[in-house]
C-alpha cells in the first residue's frame, strides 16, 4: 500500500465507529413507511461496499499468486454485483414512486 | 485522496439522509451510487503502486464492468412482487464477500492481524458475514415459496451449539499465549460454523415474521462491513457498514414493535402455539358472493382497502387499483390502509401499491384512520388476517394479543377475501370474521376482484 493511502490506527477505527454510530441512528430516524424498502435496497447496496476489501488484496497480490487472485476476484465481483444491483432497483423503484406521484398531481 | 474520500464519506450520509424524504429520495440514491464510485476510483488509485501485477488492474476493471452489467440487468428483469427475493439474494452476495476476505486475507495472503483485537474483528466479521450469507438464502427460498422444514429442536440445539463452539473460539483468540498459529485454523472453523447456523438461524422464522429477518440480515451485512473497515483500516468501509447496520437495526426495531414482539421472541420463531381444538369449522363464517360485494360497494360513499402478502400472491394489485378506479367514478371515496409488517418485507404493499400506479395520496397508514374506522361503509381485507384480528385487542389469552392492528371490524361492514379457511402466520383464529358485520369472499383474491369489477360494470 503507497503512502497516498489514508489509513486509520486502531484507536482512530473505534473513534470513527462510535461516533457515526450515533450519526447513523439520527440520520435514518423516522422514515416513513413508503421509504421502507427503498431505504433498506439503497443501504443494502451500500453495504456492497466490502468489496473495497477485495480490491485491497487484488492490487496488492504478486504474479503468481493464483489463489489471493481468484478469492479476491470472487469478492470483488459479488459485492459489485450487490452494490450495482441494489442501486439500480433501488433506483428502480423510487422511479416507479415518482411516476406515481406525478400521476396523482395530474389527476 | 484524503480529500476524495472525504467527499465521498459525505456523500453516502448525506444520500442515506435524503433516502428517507419522499421528495428527495431519487436524489439521495444518484448521491449514494456517485459517492460509492468516488470511493471506487480513490481506493483503485490509492492500492495502485508500481510493482502491482498489470493484468490484476484489468481485471479488476473488468469484474467491475460485468457486476454493474449483471447488477443492471438483474434488477430490472425481476417482477417487482419478488422485490423481497431480490434484495435477500444481494444481501447474500455481500455477506459471502465478507467471507471470502476474511479468508483470503489469513490462508491465502498469510497476512495476520497485527494484535489480538485485529483477530477478534476479522473473525467476527467472517462469522457475520457467513450468518449473513447463508440466512439470506434460506430467507430467500423461503420467500420463494419453496417448503423448507420449519426448525426443530434439533435444528435449535445445533444452533445453540455452534454458537457457543464460535464463542469459544473467539475466546481462544485472548486465551492461548500465542493465537496467530492458530489463527488460520480456527478462522476456517469459524467459517464454516458460521454458514451452518446461519441455515438453522433462519429456518423457524418465517411468514409474518419476514419483515424482521430480513431487516435484520441486512444489518449484519452492514456490521460484517464494518469490521471489514476495521480490519483493512478503510474509513469509507468503516462508515458505510456502520449506515447500513443502524438502517437495519432501526427497521427491525420499527418491525417488531409493530408486532408487539420481542426480536427474541421472532427470532426464536416461538409463537405462543394458539390453542388447538377450535375447529375450523366451529368459526361461524358467513360466505358472500363477489355480485353480492359489488352491490355493497356500489352503495358505499367509503370504502378501505387492507392489503396484505395474500394480495401480493395472487398479483391482484393491477385488479385491485382498476376497481378503484371504477368505484371513484361512481362517487365513492377509495382509501388503502396498510399495516407496518403487511407483507413479507418492510415498506412491501407501498411497492406493490406504487407498481400498480395507486396514487401516494390515497394510501393510509395505520394510525393515521384508526380512530375513524367507523366512517368506513365497506372494508376489504385482501389476503391480510393477523392484521386485522381483534383478538388482539380484545383477547388476552390470545397469541397476538398486543399487536396493533386496523380496526377493521369498527366499519360498518367487512368483506375479507380468502383463498380457503386456512388461519393466519399465527395460527390463531381470527375472531374478525365471526363479528356479525363481516362476510368471507372465497376465492382467488385476483378473479374475486375481476368479478366485482364485471358486476360494477354492469351496475
Amino acid at each position: 500500500m503507497n503512502e497516498l493511502h489514508y489509513q486509520l490506527t486502531d484507536i482512530d477505527g473505534v473513534f470513527v465507529l462510535a461516533l457515526s454510530l450515533l450519526l447513523g441512528f439520527e440520520v435514518i430516524r423516522n422514515v416513513p413507511a413508503v421509504l421502507h424498502t427503498p431505504l433498506m435496497s439503497g443501504s443494502n447496496a451500500i453495504s456492497g461496499i466490502i468489496l473495497f476489501g477485495g480490491i485491497t488484496q487484488l492490487l496488492a497480490a504478486g504474479p503468481g499468486e493464483i489463489l489471493v487472485v481468484v478469492l479476491s476476484s470472487l469478492a470483488i465481483l459479488l459485492g459489485a454485483v450487490n452494490m450495482a444491483g441494489g442501486f439500480f432497483v433501488t433506483h428502480r423503484m423510487l422511479d416507479m414512486f415518482r411516476a406515481t406521484s406525478k400521476r396523482n398531481t395530474e389527476h | 485522496m484524503g480529500i476524495l474520500y472525504l467527499l465521498a464519506t459525505l456523500g453516502l450520509v448525506q444520500g442515506l439522509k435524503l433516502m428517507g424524504e419522499p421528495s428527495r429520495a431519487r436524489t439521495g440514491n444518484l448521491l449514494a451510487a456517485a459517492s460509492a464510485l468516488l470511493a471506487l476510483a480513490a481506493i483503485t488509485w490509492a492500492c495502485y503502486r508500481p510493482e502491482t501485477v498489470g493484468a490484476h488492474l484489468v481485471l479488476l476493471v473488468l469484474l467491475l464492468v460485468a457486476a454493474t452489467v449483471i447488477g443492471r440487468v438483474w434488477s430490472y428483469r425481476v417482477p417487482m412482487t419478488s422485490m423481497p427475493q431480490l434484495v435477500s439474494i444481494f444481501n447474500a452476495l455481500g455477506g459471502l464477500s465478507a467471507v471470502l476476505l476474511g479468508v483470503n486475507q489469513v490462508l491465502a495472503m498469510g497476512i495476520l492481524p497485527a494484535n489480538r483485537f485485529g483477530s477478534t474483528v476479522l473473525m467476527l466479521g467472517v462469522a457475520l458475514g457467513g450468518l449473513a450469507f447463508t440466512g439470506s438464502m434460506v430467507a430467500y427460498l423461503k420467500l420463494d415459496g419453496r417448503k423448507l422444514p420449519r426448525g426443530n429442536r434439533l435444528h435449535r440445539l445445533g444452533a445453540r451449539l455452534l454458537l457457543l463452539g464460535m464463542l469459544l473460539a473467539l475466546a481462544l483468540l485472548w486465551v492461548l499465549p500465542d493465537a496467530s498459529g492458530s489463527l488460520a485454523l480456527l478462522l476456517m472453523l469459524v467459517a464454516v460454523a458460521s454458514l451452518v447456523y446461519g441455515i438453522l438461524f433462519t429456518l423457524p422464522i418465517g411468514g409474518a415474521d419476514m419483515p424482521v429477518l430480513i431487516a435484520l440480515l441486512n444489518a449484519l451485512t452492514g456490521v460484517a462491513t464494518l469490521l471489514a473497515g476495521l480490519i483493512f483500516k478503510d474509513p469509507v468501509m468503516l462508515i458505510g457498514g456502520i449506515l447500513v447496520g443502524a438502517t437495519g437495526l432501526i427497521l427491525t426495531a420499527q418491525m417488531s414493535k409493530a408486532m408487539n414482539r420481542t426480536l427474541r421472541s421472532v427470532l426464536a420463531g416461538s409463537i405462543k402455539s394458539a390453542r388447538g381444538g377450535a375447529a375450523e369449522s366451529e368459526e361461524q363464517v358467513r360466505p358472500v358472493t363477489a355480485v353480492e360485494t359489488a352491490s355493497m360497494l356500489a352503495f358505499g360513499k367509503h370504502i378501505a382497502i387492507v392489503p396484505g402478502y395474500g394480495m401480493a400472491v395472487s398479483q391482484a394489485q393491477q385488479a385491485v387499483y382498476e376497481m378503484q378506479g371504477l368505484l371513484q367514478r361512481m362517487g365513492a371515496g377509495v382509501h388503502y390502509i396498510i399495516h407496518p409488517v403487511a407483507g413479507r418485507m418492510p415498506g412491501h404493499m407501498n411497492v406493490l401499491l406504487a407498481e400498480a400506479n395507486v396514487p401516494y395520496a390515497s394510501i393510509h397508514g395505520m394510525e393515521e384512520v384508526n380512530d375513524h374506522m367507523d366512517r368506513y361503509d365497506v372494508v376489504l381485507v385482501i389476503g391480510a388476517n393477523d392484521v386485522v384480528n381483534p383478538a388482539a385487542e380484545s383477547d388476552p389469552d390470545s397469541s397476538i394479543h398486543g399487536m396493533p392492528i386496523i380496526r377493521a371490524y369498527k366499519a360498518k361492514q367487512v368483506v375479507v377475501f380468502k383463498r380457503g379457511m386456512a388461519k393466519g402466520y399465527s395460527g390463531e383464529r381470527n375472531l374478525l370474521f365471526e363479528r356479525p358485520n363481516c362476510r368471507v369472499l372465497f376465492g382467488d383474491a385476483k378473479e374475486s376482484v375481476k368479478a366485482i369489477i364485471d358486476e360494477l360494470k354492469r351496475i
